[in-house]
């Protein structure tokens, strides 16, 4: 059946895809529906709501995707800028800076924000993979330093650059798949990026799961309390399976499907871990799908695995291929 | 569309993207009624946050004021200020013969809504600093209009004074609930209450 479906056309091929998880979407919310009608305790209901939140974030997530398909590189290139951009702001209204840092945030949103996803547009892979760490870390302590103010200098600077890497760097290979230049894969970039969304988020659901059911003991209590690494595990293992169950759509054989599957949803998760270390931080507590503090929606916490993963992921590919 | 109309909708937008821009009501409900909102003042952001943090129909009621001199010198600022906020202007030279409160009596009188900074002058301490009287005489010649307390949240990080490009960093508005004067309250008294109001807000943010 895999050969069959790995001989379709690429227009099939992404039909198939699409048909597939729209589908399942479907299924996800008839079935939500149905247990929306069902009383339930307290607990039970803050539950449910947020796997309903949860469910219209997917939702949303997909449709983009598909209007990103649907309108080819370019667009796809620019919504994720776009949701760098998202992601960074969010970021940045978490971390302390101060006045000195207005010129460097500035930098870091209008100046290395565009030109990373215009050298990503032109595919100047070389000067992709240096830009952010090597010259916009050199220059963001520059110009933060010509805001003349060394309180807390350091920690200040670390912080955007950390930002910077994350949301920017990180998150800017994920389009960057589209324009790997596999071979016998011309063209059929966008499966690479669908694969490494849906690998990610399927290790998310899987560890959440996990860690409901097994309650094992966390590993860092006082950073999360639902990661265990039996729950990590879960998580990787389920991505690889649904890698290896999607490897028709990909350049890769069954088995380095499954491996591809397995870095990447065991890095997303960890990058998820991560990310609520930084959350304990930054003193919010919930910050899943609800408005916090900050007014701030958790975008931040949702790409965060993806932005963890999309480096992991296009390296893994480009060693694969030697290149 | 008339082009003041996709002016204002393209600034809302563009408020939004940089600031998230977040109405939160906790006191009082979004409402098309004759309103006061004073709010704590930071940045020259200050305005449009308040306004784009508005539902749509309330904008086209709600006005800020401006200083005439500075809004009015050059012609687009003059067109901002008088096509897309409908600015109720005052001027900054206290003249003898005019009251400097008058052109906001003149806004209320026809049933419009005011943003006002009861503190004069933008701060940079983290609570406002004391309210001017041109609260209480508004509140005492329109005894019948909402006071609505109003905080905003995180702007002085967005637009630091001395700096023009602002910083993408999300902030929230709190709208509170309503203030009225008491018959025969001290204005002292009311301003002081007025402005715990406004701090009060800050934890709901």
């Amino acid at each position: 059946m895999g050969s069959t479906l790995r001989n379709l056309e690429v227009s099939q091929q992404v039909g198939l895809l699409f048909v597939g998880l729209f589908g399942l979407l479907t299924l996800a919310s008839l079935v939500s529906f149905g247990l929306s009608v069902r009383d339930r305790g307290a607990a039970e209901q803050a539950l449910f709501e947020r796997f309903q939140r949860e469910l219209r974030a997917v939702w949303v997530a997909a449709v983009l995707f598909w209007v990103a398909w649907a309108s080819g590189a370019f667009v796809s290139t620019l919504l994720f800028g776009v949701l760098s951009f998202l992601a960074l702001r969010e970021f940045v209204t978490l971390t302390h800076t101060r006045r000195a840092d207005h010129r460097s945030l500035l930098l870091a949103f209008f100046a290395v924000l565009p030109l990373q996803y215009a050298i990503v547009a032109t595919e100047h892979f070389d000067l992709f993979t240096v830009f952010i760490p090597v010259y916009v870390f050199l220059a963001i302590p520059l110009v933060s330093a010509f805001g003349n103010d060394p309180q807390r200098f350091l920690e200040r600077t670390a912080k955007i650059q950390w930002g910077v890497m994350v949301c920017i760097y990180g998150l800017s290979h994920a389009p960057a798949l589209l324009l790997l230049d596999l071979p016998r894969y011309a063209d059929r970039g966008a499966f690479l990026v669908f694969y490494l969304v849906v690998v990610v988020a399927a290790a998310q659901i899987a560890q959440e799961a996990a860690s409901r059911w097994l309650r094992r003991r966390p590993v860092a209590r006082a950073i999360s309390r639902s990661f265990s690494w039996r729950a990590w595990w879960c998580g990787a293992l389920a991505a690889a399976l649904v890698g290896a169950l999607l490897y028709w759509a990909t350049p890769f054989k069954p088995v380095p499907a499954l491996v591809m599957g397995f870095l990447a949803g065991g890095s997303g998760s960890f990058g998820a871990f991560v990310m609520a270390a930084l959350k304990r931080d930054a003193g919010v507590h919930s910050w899943s799908g609800r408005p916090s503090v900050t007014g701030a929606v958790g975008l931040l916490d949702r790409i965060a695995p993806l932005c963890f993963a999309a480096p992991v992921f296009f390296h893994s590919v480009r060693w694969y291929f030697g290149f | 569309m008339k082009l003041p109309e996709i002016a204002g909708l393209g600034l809302a937008f563009v408020a939004r993207l940089i600031t998230g821009a977040q109405g939160h009501w906790v006191g009082s409900p979004p409402k098309a009624e004759q309103r006061i909102y004073f709010a704590n003042h930071q940045s020259h952001f200050d305005w449009v946050l308040i306004w784009a943090a508005l539902p749509r129909e309330l904008r086209a009621i709600t006005r800020p004021i401006a200083a005439r001199d500075y809004w009015t010198a050059s012609p687009l600022r003059h067109w901002i200020t008088r096509e897309i906020f409908n600015a109720v202007y005052v001027s900054r030279q206290r003249t003898d013969d005019e009251d400097p409160l008058e052109p906001l009596m003149t806004a209320l009188r026809n049933g419009d809504s005011l943003v006002i900074f009861p503190e004069g002058t933008r701060g940079h301490k983290p609570e406002p600093a004391a309210f001017k009287a041109g609260l209480y005489h508004l509140a005492e010649a329109f005894p019948d209009v909402p006071l609505i307390p109003t905080w905003i949240d995180n702007v002085q990080r967005v637009m630091p004074k001395g700096e023009v490009v602002p910083v993408p960093i999300l902030c929230s508005v709190v709208f509170g609930a309503p203030l009225a004067l008491a018959p025969g309250e001290d204005k002292r008294a009311f301003l002081e209450r007025a402005r715990t109001a406004v701090i009060a807000l800050r934890s709901a943010a």
